[in-house]
């Protein structure tokens, strides 16, 4: 018992620290130690943030926070930062006059950021404020180290509530992992059983191996625990997987929604439904900067406003199509095709003209950035939960607008018999140009949602084109409800495959498998019935 | 036949045009010297290369109104290969065939490199390749001013594995499918396993050119990560697609203190378009950086910034510097020396001229083109992301390192001759 070891030395010094400082908590800060935060090595910095962290003042908690934001700044000997417009000494808080004119902030790495935000989320333990204390022991708990130890069974004997012991309990038997002690460490590892979270099974599987761990009880019990979390966290898997299916199968549809009117529906092979994708995308990001130059106070709600007005760019674009050459060629597939091919070369460059060949930035709303975590282990990122609502939405608006609406009504009639409708008093060339600028309009209210999450620029219609057309005539030609059907089932199929087999052999698999269905079944998933068929 | 003799008038007149205009050319060339630049500024790669164009035009605009070189005025000849490579081989042709180009400063990707070789060897024409890449190559009619593995990809490992790069001990290689993130991953398998990582530690995974969809890949990223040892995840994803990379890992949550991220073809202008508050603290290793300090490096900023505004480029007020940006002007720079020390711009004499060339650079080191391997000895920074989208050096080395265009960690490659092989 010569040698007591490292960690045992760190843990003796990190309890001295935690009672010394209580004699001059109102003193300023040790400005040795402050100037050791600006040090070269990073084991020098770190030393000093346990040291300040240990001495749980407010004071040692700006200094620190305004490190972790990069805001805490060297000049030559004089270690400050700005409060407002004046220069403030770090240690004593005495202005410094004048502020020195060049400065640079002190190099935080990941290691050295780890350990301040440890740090901070210590100091934070003991504040008034439940959610305060909520969020910092959640902060520690990816990586909480032997030398919190203390700082945890502290605050786990102060603290009340349920919640924030759990989480506490959590940290502290994650903290105890490293325990030179195996009663100490046994404990944790059985409470950590009790963890969902991957991070955990981390934790514990180098646990399992003998030269990791001398124990073999402590073994034995490491490899219950792993199991009991990996059975947990398999199903958050397959979970995460049908979502991400989900969310891929959803941009699909709003991708190839628009095309299942416009082909599906009417029969024009329309090569430039990709550019009018590209329409609904810039026509948002037209909103965004118009709020950024006119509403910079409601700039987060930009993109409400740009669902209308995508609606109606695309829909327009998509009308003007139509008057001006594709209604010339009804009837005449491969002129459209050849026909509507230039004229998404046409548009590509036109918006290349407008807003200049490189991508543009269309950046996340605030409440669309992030995700939330449903289970551990698996978040799920606003941007998609939100598009997929926003799928839900738009097909209820189209069945609504199909089903419901006398435009729907005529819509369906022409499609159907185009010269009896014409007979009743279907006024059917202006239905035509509607109904295209319908699917039109669908397409762009698709662009709306690609800007979240794709690339904005010219050529971004091209890369849909191909998986527009799939969907549609997988899900069978002239049915909205193949569509559906089609883009999630791609969409799952595809993930799945690429967790298993990589992006780029997945693309191939997924091509081939919907060329070999066609073959087998020409008409899709969803065959039309009827008289009119045959035509 | 109105309208038919309408056309008929106007094709008249303007091929008319086109030959004024070429004579007029003619008559310009004996006091100009006409220099291709050849980047995408459309497609997939327009988001890296058009800031490179921008460069170019801005070196060769300040060297002209310096006087020129030799007292001839620099004439720029723009082409878009619009991120298409067999096109990458059209235009050069038509650059140095057409145009008469006596140089061409072009090319990012690896492979549109590959595919305007054969045209710049059967022409004997010279390019300046301004992007870091994956060696195994030395060419006679190419010089390359970007980063060899040896001056980025390997260093860069080398510091994720030490202590302060948090001690990572599996790696995730993670790429868009070409030829640069295959070569270099198939060295970096090799260094990590001379360093003893094993084969079940090392995860590869490819994407294609132009993809956006990375939720599978995060989720593997982080299932791989969960198992128990510090994982670093490499990045060679190039273009457009690292903008939905970096979203998505910012919305999934996973942090450069758990997971850092290391990157090889992103920079400053990269991550413009996106969000960087969640991505403080994931790495890029380059030969320069817009934060670095010192006077060069302020003027060629400034100089930027300044043209950008008188260009009136699109965000003019937030335009940034990088390292390709870099390696294009010193490139120009370097030639533009060449060319005055061999008193002609002849393909053989300037690549002769070319070696052991100096150019004090923005990176605060004096880059110097090797005597022998057409690479320059470069300085290497490690730059964590700042919440700002800039980046905060966390590791550079003492000066400059050598090239190695053949990295030793290939086998056979000992072999070969660290000189271009003359025709």
């Amino acid at each position: 018992m010569t040698d007591i070891g490292p960690t045992m030395k760190r843990l003796l010094l990190t309890l001295l620290m935690l009672f010394l400082p209580a004699s001059n908590a109102f003193a300023a800060l040790d400005p040795a130690l402050v100037r050791q935060l600006a040090a070269e090595e990073s084991d020098d910095k770190i030393a000093a943030i346990h040291q300040l962290g240990a001495s749980a003042d407010a004071d040692a908690a700006k200094v620190l926070k305004a490190m972790a934001d990069d805001e805490l700044l060297v000049a030559g000997e004089a270690v400050f930062l700005f409060d407002g417009e004046r220069a403030v000494d770090a240690a004593s808080g005495a202005a410094i006059e004048p502020a020195p004119e060049t400065y640079e902030s002190i190099t935080v790495n990941n290691r050295v950021r780890s350990e301040l935000s440890n740090a901070l989320a210590a100091l934070k333990l003991y504040d008034a404020d439940r959610g305060v204390r909520l969020a910092a022991v959640t902060e520690l708990q990816s990586n909480a180290g032997i030398g919190m130890v203390p700082v945890l069974a502290a605050a786990l004997a102060k603290e009340t509530d349920a919640e924030i012991r759990a989480l506490l309990k959590q940290a502290h038997a994650q903290a105890n992992l490293a325990n030179p002690d195996v009663a100490a460490r046994l404990a944790a590892v059985e409470s950590l059983a009790e963890s969902t979270s991957p991070a955990t099974r981390g934790l514990l599987l180098p646990l399992l191996e003998t030269a990791n761990e001398p124990d073999a009880k402590v073994r034995k019990a490491a490899a219950q625990a792993v199991e009991a979390i990996e059975a947990r966290l398999a199903f958050g898997e397959i979970l995460g997987q049908v979502f991400s299916g989900l969310s891929l199968g959803s941009i699909l549809l709003l991708a190839a929604l628009g095309l299942a009117i416009t082909y599906g529906v009417m029969g024009v092979i329309n090569m430039a439904h990709g550019e009018l994708l590209m329409v609904g995308a810039y026509a948002t990001y037209f909103m965004q900067t118009m709020f950024r130059a006119y509403l910079p106070q409601y700039v987060d709600w930009y993109l409400l406003a740009a669902i209308p007005v995508a609606f109606l760019a695309a829909a327009l674009v998509g009308m003007l199509l139509e008057r001006t050459v594709i209604r010339r060629l009804y009837g005449r597939p491969l002129e459209t095709l050849l026909a509507t091919w230039g004229l998404s070369l046409i548009l590509i460059q036109a918006a290349r003209m407008l807003f200049g060949a490189q991508n543009v930035e269309v950046a996340n709303p605030v409440w669309m950035s992030g995700g939330v975590e449903v289970m551990a282990g698996m978040v799920l990122p606003w941007n998609r939960v939100v598009i997929i609502g926003f799928t839900l939405f738009v097909l209820a608006l189209m069945w609504v607008l199909m089903q419901k609406t006398r435009l729907g009504l005529f819509v369906r009639a022409v499609t159907q018999n185009r010269p009896m409708a014409g007979c009743v008093g279907v006024p059917t060339a202006r239905v035509d140009t509607l109904a295209f600028g319908l699917g039109a309009g669908i397409a762009g209210l698709g662009g709306v949602a690609l800007s979240q999450i794709a690339n904005v620029g010219p050529d971004m219609g091209q890369g849909y084109i191909v998986d527009s057309f799939l969907v549609v005539v997988l899900g069978g030609v002239g049915q909205l409800a193949g569509a559906v059907w089609a883009a999630l089932g791609l969409g799952v199929v595809t993930k799945f495959l690429e967790g298993w087999s990589g992006a780029v052999i997945a693309k191939i698999v997924v091509l081939v498998i919907v060329i070999v269905f066609i073959q087998k079944r020409p008409q899709g998933l969803f065959a039309l019935k009827g008289r009119f068929v045959d035509n | 036949m109105q309208t038919r003799r309408n056309f008929l008038k106007m094709t008249v007149l303007s091929s008319l045009m086109t030959l004024s205009g070429l004579a007029s050319v003619s008559a310009l060339a004996a006091d100009t010297i006409k220099v291709g630049i050849l980047h995408s500024l459309s497609g997939t790669m327009a988001i890296s290369e058009t800031a490179l164009k921008e460069t170019a035009l801005m070196t060769i605009d300040e060297i002209n109104k310096a006087g020129g070189v030799m007292g001839k005025k620099l004439v720029p000849v723009v082409v878009d290969p619009a991120s298409n490579w067999p096109l990458f081989a059209e235009k050069s042709r038509q650059l140095l065939s057409k145009d008469k180009v006596d140089v061409v400063f072009g090319c990012w990707t690896s492979v549109s490199r590959k595919s305007v070789l054969p045209v710049f060897k059967e022409l004997n024409g010279l390019l300046f390749y301004p992007v870091q890449y994956e060696g195994e190559e030395l060419e006679k009619n190419v010089f390359y001013t970007g980063a060899a593995p040896n001056q980025q990809a390997i260093p860069a490992v080398e510091y994720l594995m030490s202590k302060d790069g948090g001690s990572a001990k599996r790696w995730v290689l993670l790429g868009t499918d070409y030829v640069y993130p295959r070569t270099t991953n198939k060295i970096l398998r090799a260094f990590l396993k001379s360093k003893g990582v094993a084969e079940a530690d090392i995860m590869e995974e490819y994407t294609p050119f132009g993809h956006s969809d990375y939720q599978t890949i995060i989720a593997k990223i982080k299932k791989f990560a969960g198992e128990g040892k510090k994982t670093a995840v490499v990045s060679t994803i190039n273009g457009d697609s690292n903008v939905p990379f970096y979203k998505e890992l910012g919305n999934a949550g996973l942090k450069a203190t758990d997971v850092p991220v290391v990157a090889f073809s992103v920079g400053e202008e990269e991550l413009r378009g996106v969000d960087t508050k969640p991505l403080v603290g994931h790495l890029a290793a380059w030969n320069y950086f817009q934060s670095i300090k010192n006077p060069e490096n302020t003027k060629f900023i400034k100089m930027y910034r300044d043209w950008a505004k008188k260009q009136k480029l699109p965000n003019a007020d937030s335009v940034v510097t990088n390292d390709p940006m870099e390696a294009t002007y010193l490139g120009i720079h370097m030639w533009k020396q060449a060319v005055e020390k061999a008193k002609t711009t002849d393909v053989d004499k300037v690549i002769a001229a070319m070696g052991g060339q100096t150019f004090k650079a923005p990176s605060g080191f004096v880059a110097k083109m090797d005597e022998k391997n057409h690479h320059l000895h470069k300085p290497v920074f490690i730059g964590e992301v700042k919440a700002d989208g800039q980046f905060n050096v966390v590791w550079k080395t003492k000066g400059p390192v050598r090239a190695a265009p053949w990295s030793p960690y290939i086998p056979g490659n000992d072999k070969k001759k660290d000189v271009p092989d003359s025709k």
